[in-house]
């Protein structure tokens, strides 16, 4: 028997969420996100600093012994919520989702060696792991390690489509040994390590392309395969929980506007059409929830279980995110599809994070093999 | 009126012997639409003189055919609002001296056109718009701001509705006027899309002064003249009748095939999703055979909306499912670079395509108003009740 689900939220969960939801409403309206949106990282370090120093939650995930708030995933989900809502520009899911859950599982040394300088908000980190076209797939790493002296490793080899690759002060690699997968520490500023920003089409988040021509590197230890597993479905997870925020936010706009504009001589929220379209969006948004809650709770509760509510987490996301933010559009008619509205900034984010890491055909694939449905 | 007075050979022949007469490789584009307007095959049921033969207007499609396989230009793509909307509407309405005027420069692309009737409070109830015209002797004064008017900034012409009597029902106090756009107290401003560029515009009435031999109908008539304009704006939006397989659909097949070569694990996830694609585009192309070889009259009927709904939400899904196919890649955007296009709907890279095409259950027309004209005007079922009826526009309920 696997333990029973629990979707209600605490007082302090709720707390949390108000608190992150007034700092956003303050330090991230979309006057900054239009800003930073078009500066050259991306986000903005004094901010990613200020986060910390006020409400700590680069450091939600780390336990307390490294300086951390030590929370867990349905608090991730929380907060993730809450920046999707608001399409915050800061390296969160790449610091302090991917990154932060490979140091978890490496070993002590390097954990202890990077967590405090990322929950301070000094450190921004990410992981390279995808190749080619930007499958999640450790099994298919070509970039090689070789042995140097002193326990270090030269990376050779090009990771592509890393987030936040551009601007994180560590890079967490994965490179293949002989035949042994590691994860290996990767300081920015390594000469053999060149960065290539990519321009992308929903501008609030950003990847690159890194390039490792003989870069030193560390070992971080642990088994780098599971800390992969383990960091992609937590992410997945942490992914859907933003992707429910940016839809119920798609919706929000969509019906505060189907109330205010008039056509006809009526509001047109009074026409079936556009009061059905609303209405479709909150029943499929209420399933998203349900389904992103699931993998958030079983990140924490029921690790065997992760990766089947991880995938249908980011299919029934995925659709629901697209859906409202697309249908947002349509319900503001011409002035949705204007750069001046917000529409479009929610819409690039929703097909952006459809396909990052797999699109809902990959997850439907994986899923089918979890419940040995292949034939 | 149009009597099919030859038939599609000779039409086929006729645009033959243009291409032959005027090679299109060697022919400067002006110079080849201006032939093909005299010859009579720009619009081939206009009446003689005006760029047709009064030919059946199907035969346009031959003659359009035999001129892209000689490789000649396209007055659509030179003019979209132009040709496929204020042309069909200046045939209607316009006088034999505004007709005499307009046609020939708005075919050969000399004057592009452009359409003045969505406003910030009035889109879908176009009806409703508050752009006002004052008659001032022999003259019309007009103030307001249009908006969303595609191509705008290149448009020597444009095709305007303004309220004549706000206190008249709102259907019944509209006229329509041919304004130029370089006359004084007509501003125009960029309106940027998500794509990044500027295809539309705001467009700003300052006291502008228009002749009353510019008035396209009698006063009073504008919302006849709007229907007569969207009616062909549908047609000309999602009536285009294209070979097998090609355009969206041969992107898409395309990507797919690269992808079954390169990575043939991930191909076949997509394989029902692209056959089905495959397979609607293939069954709007057969239903916009169908619907053009049924027409009848110069003017489309609502059918006209069948074909555009369909289109529109076809090419948003081709396009999205080839952003798809394209993996992470499909993540990238080349360049958010504010630019005024010179042609209206660019679809070059994927990405573009995919951002673009949001536009098409919108522009022309919503989806979900097209459905209610289907709903009320060929299923014959009641409509909304309504607010604005009967009553004098100024009293109308708006936000
Ligand atoms: C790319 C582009 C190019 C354009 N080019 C031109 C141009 O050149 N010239 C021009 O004049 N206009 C142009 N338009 C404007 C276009 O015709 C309008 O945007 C369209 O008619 C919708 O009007 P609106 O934007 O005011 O939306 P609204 O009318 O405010 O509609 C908002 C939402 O309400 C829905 N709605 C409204 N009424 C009803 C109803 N009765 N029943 C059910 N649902 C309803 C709509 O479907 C839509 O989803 C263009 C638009 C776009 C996007």
């Amino acid at each position: 028997m696997s333990p029973t689900v629990d979707f209600t939220y605490t007082d302090e969960q709720l707390e949390l969420r108000g608190v992150l939801r007034k700092y956003l409403a303050a330090h991230s309206p979309e006057s900054v996100v239009r800003e930073l949106m078009d500066s050259a990282g991306g986000y903005d370090r004094a901010q990613w600093k200020d986060l910390a120093d006020q409400l700590g939650l680069q450091g939600l995930l780390v336990p307390e012994e490294y300086g951390g708030l030590g929370l867990g995933a349905t608090e991730l989900g929380v907060v993730m919520e809450e920046l999707g809502a608001h399409l915050a520009c800061l390296p969160f899911l790449s610091t302090s989702v991917l990154a932060t859950t490979v140091l978890l599982s490496a070993d002590g040394e390097a954990a202890a060696a990077w967590l405090p300088g990322i929950v301070a908000g000094e450190v921004t980190a990410t992981v390279a792991v995808t190749e080619g076209r930007g499958a999640w797939d450790p099994a298919a790493i070509t970039t090689e390690a070789v042995p140097a002296c002193g326990g270090r490793y030269l990376v050779t080899g090009v990771k592509t489509f890393v987030p936040d690759g551009h601007t994180a002060d560590l890079v967490l690699v994965a490179a293949r040994s002989g035949g042994e997968l590691l994860l290996l520490a990767v300081e920015a500023d390594t000469p053999g390590l060149s960065r290539h920003p990519h321009s992308t089409m929903d501008q609030t988040r950003r990847f690159a392309t890194l390039e490792f021509g003989g870069a030193p590197a560390t070992p971080i230890g642990g088994d780098a395969a599971k800390a992969l597993d383990r960091a992609h479905h937590v992410a997945l997870a942490a992914l859907s929980a933003e992707q429910v925020g940016g839809a119920q936010r798609c919706l929000d706009m969509a019906v505060e506007y189907a109330k205010n504009r008039f056509q006809f001589g009526r509001p047109i929220g009074s026409f079936q059409a556009i009061k059905h379209k609303c209405a479709d969006l909150l029943i499929l948004i209420e399933a998203a929830r349900a389904a992103s809650a699931f993998a958030l709770w079983s990140a924490d509760a029921d690790a065997e279980g992760l990766p089947l509510a991880a995938a249908m987490a980011k299919v029934t996301c995925s659709e629901a995110f697209f859906r409202a933010a697309a249908d947002n559009i349509q319900i503001h008619g011409g002035i949705g599809f204007t750069w001046e509205h917000p529409a479009h900034l929610y819409f690039k984010r929703a097909k952006s994070s459809e396909l990052l890491w797999g699109d809902p055909a990959l997850h439907r694939e994986r899923i089918s093999r979890l419940l040995e449905l292949t034939v | 009126m149009s009597q099919p007075r030859i038939d599609e050979d000779e039409a086929r022949s006729l645009a033959r012997a243009l291409v032959a007469d005027l090679p299109p490789a060697r022919t400067p584009v002006r110079d080849f639409l201006a032939a093909q307007f005299d010859r009579g095959l720009a619009w081939i049921n206009h009446p003689p003189g005006h760029g047709g033969l009064g030919a059946d207007v199907r035969l346009q499609a031959a003659v359009n055919h035999v001129i892209k396989e000689a490789g000649g230009p396209d007055a659509f793509e030179i003019n979209p609002i132009g040709h496929g909307m204020c042309a069909p509407t200046l045939v209607v309405w316009g006088t034999e001296e505004q007709k005499r005027r307009h046609l020939r420069p708005l075919f050969t692309g000399e004057e592009i056109w452009c359409q003045l009737f969505s406003e910030p409070g009035a889109g879908s109830d176009v009806a409703g718009l508050a752009a006002r015209a004052r008659r001032d002797g022999a003259e019309w004064v007009a103030d307001g701001q249009k908006v969303w008017t595609t191509m705008a900034h290149r448009s020597s012409w444009g095709l305007l509705i303004a309220r004549t009597d706000p206190d008249a029902v709102k259907h019944q106090g509209l006229t329509a006027f041919l304004l130029d756009m370089s006359a004084p107290g007509v501003e125009v401003r960029p309106l940027y899309q998500l794509t990044g560029e500027a295809e539309f515009n705001e467009v700003f009435l300052d006291g502008v002064r228009i002749p009353d031999a510019a008035r396209l109908g009698r006063v009073g008539d504008g919302w006849k003249v709007v229907l007569t304009t969207l009616m062909n704006e549908r047609v000309s939006i999602g009536g285009v009748i294209p070979p097998r397989g090609s355009g969206p659909i041969a992107r898409l097949v395309e990507r797919y095939r690269e992808l079954a070569r390169t990575d043939p694990a991930t191909a076949r996830l997509h394989t029902g999703a692209v056959a089905d694609l495959w397979v609607r585009a293939e069954v709007l192309r057969l239903a916009n055979i169908r619907l053009s070889q049924l027409r009848t009259g110069d003017t489309p009927g609502p059918e006209g909306s069948i074909s555009k709904i369909i289109a529109a939400d076809l090419n948003k899904d081709v396009y999205s499912e080839l952003v798809t196919l394209m993996g992470a890649e499909g993540l990238l955007y080349e360049s958010y670079d504010k630019v005024r296009p010179v042609l209206a709907m660019e679809y070059s890279t994927p990405q573009k395509a995919f951002l673009r095409s949001r536009a098409n259950s919108i522009e022309g027309g919503t989806s979900e108003v097209m459905k209610n004209v289907l709903a009320e005007r060929v299923l014959g079922l009641p409509g909304d009740p309504r607010a604005d009826k009967d009553v004098p526009w100024r009293d109308i309920p708006r936000s």
